[in-house]
């Protein structure tokens, strides 16, 4: 089912967690909610959910707004950061809980947890407790648990931040086939841009309670609206023009004798080999780094390139970029 | 062949020099459990000991002689073998049943208050100062908060003369001092602050998004209360009713003061028997009491596995 946002906004006192907030997830979609921490998405999917009361403004699955609905009659599952499996129950038992509160015989229950536990591959380990189970095989119990009344929207508030990066990528991959199997609509909160990349049918970035662009990964990848944007997914330089605001790709950069007749002079302050690519993180006169970042521009050179005209820190080297790799930011 | 053989060697060297850190990490863990268990042995272990040592001696009106005899758990259990009921069993039967009162209702209110400061309060301060409002039975003497009793609960005092003079009742109500209610009364008053306790340290150690995840599951208020709170709090439950239990066997002084010395309890006979010098009996008496507390400590923990949960 669809999810909409009209004017969503939450207010703790004075302080606004979510700024009058717009939004349409299509049905079937897979939609990330990305943003560093504070930055209200997980207050987002919580008022999605039900579980946290809008100060303002409402929220529309499928063909009704939901308004104050309690988080079981919205046709929601949250899948919580910490799983929050009961500790009491074994796994079969967790993933059969909402139907024994809906009142569903003990055959017919134990039945479809033991369907749902199988399809997050779990079913041989149906008789653990929690405690006797790692973290992947929690969250696979976690997942079970959401899906199991069939919900049409799950939500999954950081799903992955609690696994060690191996497993994480391999869950990632699971929680794509799942979505795709069952074409639910997915809402997942991560602040790893490298997971909204990979998951994601729109990727909605978030900042401080705004959105600041919402859009399909590769629209935000090459396109990025705002300064915030191009600076938090990465990969780019943000770079203050006379004229306004410019983001460049890092690997559009050009170093040396291409770097065409307008080339700054800037200084190699840092040099990173990461195997394919080597990353030069460079200073120029005139250009300010930005608050958190070691060098005011970074290039990305692609190894052979490097090893052709390797740099040292303390080089100077003209850098420019192509016209055509600038894109003009909004703010 | 030397290149070989020497980390042999050096394998060889280093093998006692980590286990001699470990032995000496032992011997300090020991070392710092020394003085609870020193404390444990001359005050608990030994005048156990003693006190079943003792239950076997002979006894007469002026003198004591130490001895192996069975004559005074014959005479505990005296005529329990006939068809009525022997003093023992009726003792044991009037206890038992004010362990049952006073854990019938505090559990159920050492469960609410702690439920309340664990989930509805928010501020540690305030939760501080209301646990604080919870020790206040324990500000004065045993002696003085029994006496004050009388003027609250006597013939006439401040309750039957309030009913009084509202209108509500002509006579003076007469149960309310000297009978089980006030005994019960005293003993809720008192212990219900022991089973709030450790009922709130389970209930603080839930954590607050499993009752969310609850309430997505569809749990309705009372749902989660059964399925999640309920049994997440057992350990608590299980331990507070330990103390409860066990106060409440072991007790002398609250029965007698609030029964009017009219009402028997096993604390109550042995406290007997000890001013009257009958220190074998009182042994015998006391060894039966721990047998029967130990009993039902042992059938509490037998519903509820505290070592795992702990």
């Amino acid at each position: 089912m669809n999810v909409e946002l009209i004017g969503l906004t939450k207010r703790y006192g004075a302080a606004i967690a979510v700024d009058a907030i717009d939004l349409k997830v299509p049905s079937g979609a897979y939609c990330c909610l990305l943003g560093p921490s504070g930055c209200g998405k997980t207050t987002t999917l919580r008022m999605i959910g039900g579980h946290e009361r809008a100060s303002a403004g409402d929220v529309v699955i499928g063909p009704k707004a939901v308004g104050d609905a309690a988080p079981a009659e919205r046709g929601t599952a949250m899948m919580f950061q910490s799983y929050a499996l009961f500790p009491h129950l074994d796994a079969r038992d967790n993933v059969a809980f909402s139907l024994r509160m809906r009142g569903i015989g003990k055959a017919e229950r134990r039945a479809k947890a033991m369907a749902m536990l199988d399809l997050v591959q779990m079913g041989h380990l149906a008789g653990r407790l929690p405690a006797q189970l790692s973290g992947g095989q929690q969250q696979r119990v976690a997942l079970a648990r959401a899906l199991v009344t069939g919900p049409k929207v799950l939500l999954l508030d950081e799903p992955l931040s609690a696994l060690d990066p191996f497993l994480r990528v391999r869950m990632r991959v699971e929680l794509k086939r799942i979505q795709t199997e069952l074409g639910l609509t997915f809402i997942h909160v991560t602040h790893s841009q490298e997971e909204a990349m990979a998951l994601s049918d729109l990727v909605v970035v978030m900042n401080a309670g705004r959105i600041e662009q919402a859009a399909d990964p590769r629209t935000v990848f090459e396109r990025p609206a705002t300064a915030f944007v191009a600076r938090f997914i990465g990969g780019h330089n943000v770079i203050r023009l006379p004229d306004g605001m410019i983001a460049v790709r890092a690997d559009r950069m050009r170093l040396g004798a291409e770097a065409g007749p307008e080339a700054l002079p800037a200084r190699v302050v840092a040099v990173e080999y990461q195997g394919t690519s080597v990353h030069v993180g460079l200073d120029a006169d005139g250009l300010e780094r930005a608050p958190d970042s070691s060098a005011a521009l970074t290039a990305v050179l692609s190894d052979a390139d490097f090893a052709a005209r390797p740099l040292r820190p303390g080089d100077t080297v003209p850098v420019g970029w192509d016209e055509a790799a600038a894109h003009r930011l909004d703010a | 062949m030397n290149d070989l053989a020497l980390p042999h060697t050096g394998e060889a060297a280093a093998a006692p020099v980590a286990a001699a850190p470990q032995r000496r990490r032992l011997s300090l863990a020991y070392l710092q459990a020394a003085p609870l268990a020193l404390v444990f042995l001359v005050f608990l272990v030994v005048p156990l000991l003693l006190t079943g040592i003792v239950s076997f001696w002979e006894y007469n009106e002026y003198a004591i002689t130490p001895a192996l005899t069975l004559q005074n758990y014959a005479d505990v259990f005296d005529g329990c073998l006939s068809a009525d009921l022997c003093t023992t069993i009726r003792t044991y039967l009037s206890t038992v049943k004010f362990v049952a009162l006073t854990l019938a209702i505090t559990l159920p209110l050492g469960f609410a208050i702690a439920y309340f400061l664990a989930f509805h309060i928010r501020s540690d301060t305030v939760r501080m100062g209301l646990f604080l409002l919870c020790t206040i039975p324990f500000w004065t003497s045993n002696v003085i908060r029994m006496i004050s009793w009388i003027p609250l609960l006597g013939r006439n005092g401040l309750v039957n003369d309030t009913l009084r003079s509202l209108g509500l009742i002509k006579a003076p109500i007469e149960g309310l001092l000297y009978s089980d209610f006030a005994v019960v009364l005293a003993f809720v008053h008192l212990d219900t602050v022991f089973m709030i306790v450790p009922i709130f340290n389970s209930l603080a150690r839930i954590d607050r998004s499993l009752i969310e995840a609850a309430r997505d599951c569809g749990a309705s208020g009372f749902q989660t209360l059964w399925n999640v709170v309920l049994p997440l709090a057992k350990p608590g439950i299980a331990i507070g009713s330990i103390f409860v239990v066990t106060l409440v066997m072991g007790d002398f002084v609250t029965v007698g003061v609030m029964g009017g010395q009219q009402i028997a309890s096993v604390g109550k006979v042995i406290q007997v028997q000890m001013a009257y010098l009958q220190f074998p009996a009182a042994a015998a008496n006391a060894v039966v009491l721990l047998a029967a507390v130990l009993l039902m400590i042992l059938g509490l923990t037998r519903m509820i596995d505290l070592r795992r949960e702990l």
